[in-house]
């Protein structure tokens, strides 16, 4: 089982059909098989172990995740978002290594023995082979991607993806071809990110045209849609609350006929933002897509039509949907207490998932997988009676306050609700008294005031005392990750040195 | 002619252009025929003829299970030939398609 057998059939299939645009740049499929056959002849030459790329989206990132593939090496997209000091850490981890990038990224790497240097544009004009092509491997155990995670603690862990992860989640989850000739998806995540990787591998099995934008900015990415006719699209919350936002300033209608569906997913979607949303795109299906660098991409599920009937419901139970990441896909979910006891619907506890595209392993820890092949996502949660999964933070996030567990999201919720409040994190701060007490950072609306005591006392009237914010900063913006999730270190960092 | 099947092996029809690659087995030996012959290693050459009684077709991107499903195959290139395992018909199995999502 190899991921490079995804592409060989869409480029069998399908291959005068266009794989992959990127400005002027567009490749069919069968292009793009020859340009990565004709890369993995230069990697197997370099005697690297590793293909890596330091660089934003451009048709050298799908090219070099299959070239990796038909060579039998690991592809290791790093983030070129990090420091300089950062970037030659990692890089000495993947050496010897063949790593693509540009020449903005280039001079952020110092000469390391065993590192090939290759500029992008040289990458995608190779000279293309002499005589057979590389047959890739048929191994399922061999290491596809490698990625180093965020790790808000420590070193960047190398989350190790084999091929038998990604091929089943692909497999098993798309219906080969199954994209209309015109249909085509805009990608604007990074290829660092799992969500970039999925991308490439989801829509070349699906035979779907990849629009690649190098950054996002919303006025961009509604002209590409536009130009394109981009059909499908991804987006983390922060880029779709962008782009409402774009639209509201504006008074703009959206105008995206050929718009049919947007996923959304890495990071928490306030609810205001997927209401707004759905009322200015009304033709346009929703997905909420919940999953894990570990775990292959998507494992959760909000359907369009889970969308339409929380949005139309006057059930509770229905309408809160709407905040809930849907139904488990091609695993199982279950909840356990901190113990391990299974819990029931409507408990909370923490989040396990099982399935054959679930690596849950790290270069060196080895594999995170319990006995029974469950992987603890350390993310908390509850299931519906219907098996609907609601997400309630990072367990690593939970406050500990005089041993009683606090998750911030209910408070934020409560915070969010308030007419003056436009964005806050609930972190946990140090206290004598109670080991670790409750804080918010809030950002208010343009113009707005609201005294502390308001908004502590809107806490505890809706929730209870424990739960009130013992302190409260006002900042002009939260810090976030380039994907949209809020930096809760940097702000605990904030309140701890206070 | 019985066959170990391991996931990711990857076999070619001996009468026609139907490749396939093994997704999951159980350990043990099977015999695996497309198009009324028994099945070959991708760089092996092919011989003999289709039987007209075996060409009901395999489609590129369809996955191919027995009875109890224990045995499933994935068609990465299409071909006349129609599969046989252990002198049973192979049938498609659809994908569980979530709505796109990335």
């Amino acid at each position: 089982m190899n991921i490079a057998t995804i592409l060989d059939m869409a480029a069998e299939a399908f291959g005068d059909r266009i794989g992959v645009v990127c400005g002027t740049q567009r490749l069919s499929y069968a292009e793009l098989r020859q340009a990565a056959w004709n890369a993995a002849v230069a990697i197997k030459t370099s005697g690297a172990s590793y293909v890596a790329l330091l660089d934003v989206t451009s048709p050298a990132a799908p090219v070099a995740l299959f070239a990796a593939a038909y060579a039998g090496l690991p592809y290791v997209p790093l983030n070129y978002r990090l420091t300089k000091a950062e970037i030659n850490e990692l890089v000495a981890r993947v050496s010897p290594a063949y790593l693509v990038t540009s020449p903005d990224y280039a001079k952020l790497v110092d000469a390391h023995a065993g590192v090939t240097l290759v500029d992008r544009n040289a990458f995608m004009s190779l000279p293309a082979i002499e005589g057979e092509p590389p047959i890739p491997g048929d191994d399922p155990r061999e290491v596809a991607v490698q990625l180093f995670t965020s790790g808000t603690t420590g070193k960047p862990k190398a989350a190790i993806l084999r091929h038998e992860n990604l091929s089943s989640y692909i497999f098993g989850t798309i219906e080969f071809a199954c994209a209309e000739e015109d249909d085509a998806i805009l990608v604007t995540v990074p290829p660092y990110h799992i969500a970039g990787i999925s991308a490439v591998l989801s829509s070349t099995y699906a035979c779907r045209r990849m629009v690649q934008l190098d950054g996002f900015e919303a006025g961009t990415w509604l002209a590409a849609c536009r130009s394109e006719n981009v059909s499908n699209a991804f987006l983390v919350p922060t880029m779709l609350q962008r782009v409402v936002d774009h639209l509201a300033e504006r008074g703009e209608s959206a105008n995206l006929p050929a718009l049919r569906a947007l996923a959304y997913g890495g990071g928490k979607m306030p609810l205001a933002t997927i209401q707004k949303a759905m009322a200015l795109l009304p033709g346009v299906d929703f997905t909420n897509a919940y999953g894990l660098t570990e775990t292959s991409s998507t494992i959760a599920v909000l359907t369009p039509d889970d969308h339409r009937a929380a949005a139309s419901s006057t059930d509770p139970a229905v309408c809160r949907r709407l905040g809930s990441v849907g139904k488990p896909g091609a695993v199982e979910i279950e909840i356990r207490d901190d113990e391990g006891k299974v819990l029931g619907a409507e408990e909370a506890g923490l989040v396990f998932v099982r399935g054959p595209q679930v690596s849950g392993e790290y270069l060196s820890l080895g594999s995170q997988l319990d006995a029974e092949g469950w992987f603890p996502t350390k993310d908390r949660g509850y299931l519906d009676a219907e098996g609907y999964l609601f997400l309630d933070g990072r367990s690593d996030d939970v406050i500990v306050r005089g041993g009683e567990n606090i998750s911030p999201g209910e408070i934020e919720d409560v915070l969010l609700g308030h007419a003056a409040v436009a964005d806050v994190a609930v972190v946990a701060m140090p206290d004598e008294q109670w080991g670790e007490a409750v804080a918010a950072a809030i950002v208010l609306k343009p113009g707005a005031v609201v005294p502390v005591a308001e908004l502590q006392e809107l806490v505890k009237a809706r929730l209870r005392s424990s739960r009130v914010p013992q302190k409260i900063i006002f900042k002009d913006a939260l810090p976030y990750n380039e994907t949209g999730k809020v930096l809760r270190r940097v702000i605990r960092q904030e309140f701890a040195s206070a | 002619m019985a066959t170990a099947l391991k996931a990711g092996a990857r076999f070619k029809s001996a009468v026609c252009d139907t490749q396939v690659m093994v997704i999951k087995a159980p350990p043990g030996e099977h015999a695996l025929q497309c198009g009324g012959a028994d099945v070959i290693a991708p760089t092996a050459a092919g011989s003999g003829t289709l039987d007209a009684a075996l060409s009901g077709e395999t489609l590129i991107g369809k996955r191919y299970v027995n009875a109890d499903e224990s045995v499933e195959l994935l068609c990465t290139k299409g071909g006349q030939g129609s599969l046989v395992l252990d002198g049973m018909p192979m049938e498609v199995k659809q994908a569980k398609q979530l709505p796109s999502s990335d």
